[in-house]
């Protein structure tokens, strides 16, 4: 137990600790890296607590993807560095009040929250079988959860599609290249001969 | 004292010892494989290869990693050093540590995790991190252009390996490479192997691996006649070596990745060849899917930018979904 302990104490001081150099450091592309390395934490902790579906998923999702976005867009941003230290004191009163809006959240679900039995217990996985975590989570997601997960997927997909139609721009003056047409063209369609009579244009 | 002794430190020590081993064992190959890899090349286009460092060049690989070491390390004087000198060793170190949970022979495997095929998907989509984080840190173009192409790319071609390894999930029942390759023996053999059943998720496997791993015809990233060597021009000495070590150690997990998936792992093709031993088997599909990547790279001519990201979303995702839905009806109604 020892060393569980020990490493639950490691990850999480890395992560917190990556996390404040998150907001701490003045160059935003650190900021994103130093977010990932918060992410890569909090996967080992899952991993620790014998989750290691969503440890994985974790890392596949929010590392492999979200965070990869992140920096492909903070590093196409062209920030003057010195520019950012200057308005920090302006944000500071927002800042803080979310802040303190947040923790206080926080705390009231710590002090607050109970387990609920009778949602555990009536759930359609049965104890008497080991299950990995991979099934039970799938069990749960698409059994019991089945409306939610389906909705969550919905409101995704809507909310893609509402992105697409924010941003498409159809110019029917923009050149387009049909791959189709690219690999039908060859010599017969595409040349011909011309008899040219000297001094005249075709 | 004793409990921690016999619980931690002795099973971590043999843990350490056997990944040591591993890695030995996969550098070594690496630097053979590399060496084959440029005399395919040479040998489609009619060139000898590297033919000088010992008999038939065989020692080549050792000699070029002997002139990277000892070449200065060139740090730009507006990089950011630490980012810089980051990069190279994500690359290489995510690369080798995706080895873990392939398993080489039944029982022969260093982490035998049940979720192995999330695992080798989550560190292989970290590799992109070593190729964003050197463009940016060189503090120069063509590097900073070759990072944003390899980020769209590798987040492109992800989604379709990701569909396809669904399909061969659906078929095995399981995440564990173990359970995968398990579930492609039988008494028929060669016909058991998923290639035949997902043939066209095999292809879309190849492919999209060739895109994953930055290899020709999509090495846009370091696109040399557009980009000089894209994310790797300030980079010279070790920290290149390390990219281009890293590069080859994924595409050779790639190889066996696709191996397990869908040549049956270490399981031999007839079922009468079955007295040689399953790590020869393994070694040898390998070295196969080794050739057919040398192969592509020597034949097939660049594509285009645009060219890459249609084939990725327009025709590899809704090819690789169509198969998730069809194995899957098939999964439900007749197995």
């Amino acid at each position: 137990m020892i060393v569980v302990n020990l490493l639950f104490y490691l990850f999480s001081f890395i992560m917190i600790a990556s996390a404040f150099m998150v907001i701490l450091s003045r160059n935003p592309v650190h900021s994103v890296l130093f977010l990932i390395l918060c992410f890569f934490n909090s996967a080992g902790i899952f991993l620790i607590l014998g989750a290691e579906f969503l440890a994985f998923i974790l890392v596949i999702v929010y590392v492999g993807a979200v965070a990869v976005l992140f920096l492909f867009v903070v590093m196409m941003l062209d920030v003057e560095f010195k520019s950012i230290s200057s308005t920090v004191i302006s944000y500071l009163p927002i800042g803080m009040t979310i802040g303190v809006i947040v923790l206080a959240e926080l705390m009231l679900v710590l002090f607050t929250w109970k387990r609920d039995y009778s949602v555990t217990d009536n759930l359609s996985i049965t104890s008497d079988k080991q299950y990995s975590n991979t099934e039970i989570i799938g069990l749960v997601l698409y059994t019991d959860n089945i409306l939610f997960f389906q909705l969550a997927g919905l409101i995704l997909l809507a909310s893609m599609i509402g992105a697409i139609v924010l941003t498409v721009n159809h110019r029917p003056s923009a050149k387009r290249q049909d791959i189709n047409k690219q690999v039908e063209r060859d010599a017969e369609n595409s040349i011909k001969n011309i008899d040219m009579k000297p001094g005249s244009g075709i | 004292m004793d409990n921690i002794f016999s619980m931690y430190l002795y099973p971590a020590a043999i843990i350490a010892a056997k990944s040591v081993f591993l890695i030995t064992a996969l550098l070594i190959t690496i630097a053979f494989l590399l060496l084959a890899d440029r005399k395919i090349w040479a040998a489609v286009q009619m060139r000898r290869g590297p033919n000088v460092v010992g008999a038939f060049g065989l020692l080549q690989s050792f000699a070029d990693l002997l002139k990277f070491v000892l070449k200065e390390v060139i740090i730009p004087s507006k990089a950011d050093k630490a980012v810089f000198l980051l990069a190279p060793f994500i690359t290489t170190v995510f690369a080798i540590s995706a080895w873990a949970v392939i398993p080489f022979d039944a029982g022969i495997v260093l982490a035998d995790i049940n979720i192995g095929v999330l695992y080798i998907l989550a560190i292989s989509s970290l590799g992109v991190y070593g190729i964003i984080m050197g463009g940016w840190a060189s503090n120069s173009k063509y590097p900073f252009l070759g990072a944003l192409r390899s980020a769209a790319q590798m987040v492109s071609y992800e989604v379709s390996i990701g569909f396809v390894i669904i399909t061969v999930i659906l078929l095995s029942g399981s995440l564990n490479l173990s359970d995968i390759v398990n579930a492609q023996s039988g008494d028929y053999g060669i016909l058991n192997w998923y290639f035949i059943p997902l043939f066209p998720m095999f292809v879309v496997f190849f492919i999209s691996a060739l895109a994953e791993t930055n290899r020709p015809p999509f090495d846009l990233p370091e696109a040399e006649s557009e980009l000089v060597a894209g994310f790797m021009v300030e980079y010279s000495s070790t920290p290149y070596l390390m990219f281009m070590l890293g590069e080859y150690v994924s595409i050779v997990l790639m190889c066996a990745f696709a191996t397990i998936l869908f040549l049956g792992g270490w399981n031999a093709p007839l079922p009468i060849l079955d007295f040689i031993p399953g790590f020869v088997w393994f070694v040898i599909k390998v070295c196969f899917m080794f050739f057919m990547f040398a192969m592509v790279k020597a034949m097939v001519p660049r594509y285009r930018y645009d060219q890459l990201m249609r084939l990725g979303w327009k025709v590899f995702l809704p090819l690789s979904l169509l198969m998730v839905a069809v194995t899957a009806t098939f999964v439900v109604f007749f197995k």
